[in-house]
């Protein structure tokens, strides 16, 4: 199963969407890595490869990102990492991906697959 | 020529500067972007002084290395990424090298430069660090070619980095937070810019002494 980390800027949203998500696919593999260390604003490197390793198989990563320091932050702890194939961030409104990503997963999607969904999800009209 | 010595008093000078600045370039980045452009720098030195007991005895490349590995785990935003690969890639160069040479200088600006443009995907003119650390670099490079010493040039070096400074309020952004407010971000100087310039201010005072 492919899996999902949540990069944030804030714990609460990064936690909040594994919450929203994880209601409509319980069995994803869905792990949030949001804020600092102490809980405060910013994206932290150690948190972000400490989730990545939760969730990593050789089915690959996608990690989903809001803003700014998000992305190189993602991208540093991906270079960090022993084991880093197949991990993609992914370039896609965070929320909708968590929900519409974690339902993909949950039914065994491959990663070519989910990185058509976020394709699909950042076209997505809400009306 | 740069001592070990002397890197080491420009990691705490830069440090304090960090500190001393803290207010004035969070109220910077408080102007155009999220406003923790001082606090983030300031925690992240902080905290690359607590550690400095534990590898200060090692090189030089080991010493800059394992200042931009504590700057990308504690700063918290796109500056720790940022001056984190900077640090670490001028680390690079250096390998094995405990006495820098005016060549060896240059080649880890040189280096720090190509980290930051490859992990912020950013160029010259887009409001950020690179707008003082270049012309700092350039500048440095001139008047070593002028046949200035290192520390002359590296004085020429800083005033070209503050200079960039200046040059970062007569543009927009287009990089980070602050290109969401686009052209309302010109009259403003950018705080990366800003902490890139004290980070030449230190490395003048040290080279001055």
């Amino acid at each position: 199963m492919v899996g999902i980390v949540i990069v944030s800027h804030s714990q609460k949203i990064a936690e909040g969407a594994v919450d929203l998500a994880s209601q409509m696919a319980p069995d994803a593999k869905l792990v949030a890595a949001g804020g600092m260390e102490d809980g405060g604003i910013g994206t932290d490197i150690n948190k972000i490869m400490a989730a990545i390793e939760s969730v990593y198989s050789k089915d690959g990563v996608v990690i989903l990102v809001d803003l700014g320091s998000a992305v190189m932050s993602s991208e540093m702890a991906i270079e960090m990492l022993p084991e880093n194939e197949n991990i993609k961030i992914i370039d896609a409104p965070i929320i909708e991906s968590s929900i519409f990503g974690a339902v993909e997963s949950a039914i065994g999607a491959s990663m070519e697959r989910m990185l058509e969904v976020f394709e699909e999800v950042k076209a997505y009209k809400k009306f | 020529m740069a001592t070990k010595v002397e890197v080491l008093d420009f990691i705490r000078l830069f440090a304090d500067k960090m500190t001393e600045h803290r207010q004035e370039l969070t109220d910077l980045d408080q102007a155009i972007g999220d406003g923790d452009h001082g606090i983030n720098m300031s925690r992240g030195m902080k905290a690359v002084i607590e550690k400095l007991p534990t590898f200060e005895e090692k090189g030089t490349d080991e010493i800059l290395k394992s200042v931009g590995m504590t700057l990308v785990s504690t700063v918290g935003g796109a500056s720790g990424p940022l001056y984190g690969t900077a640090f670490m890639k001028a680390g690079m160069v250096v390998k094995g090298k405990d006495e820098l040479s005016e060549q060896d200088i240059i080649n880890m600006f040189q280096e720090a430069i190509v980290g930051i443009q490859s992990r912020g995907k950013a160029v010259k003119g887009e409001k950020t660090m690179l707008d003082s650390i270049m012309p700092a670099l350039d500048q440095i490079k001139a008047s070593i070619e002028a046949g200035d010493s290192i520390e002359d040039a590296i004085v020429k070096g800083e005033q070209a980095a503050w200079d960039g400074v200046e040059f970062t309020k007569t543009i927009i952004a287009t990089k980070g937070r602050a290109s969401y407010l686009g052209e309302r971000s010109i009259g403003h100087q950018d705080p990366g810019a800003t902490s890139m310039a004290y980070l030449f201010q230190a490395a003048k005072e040290i080279a001055k002494k």
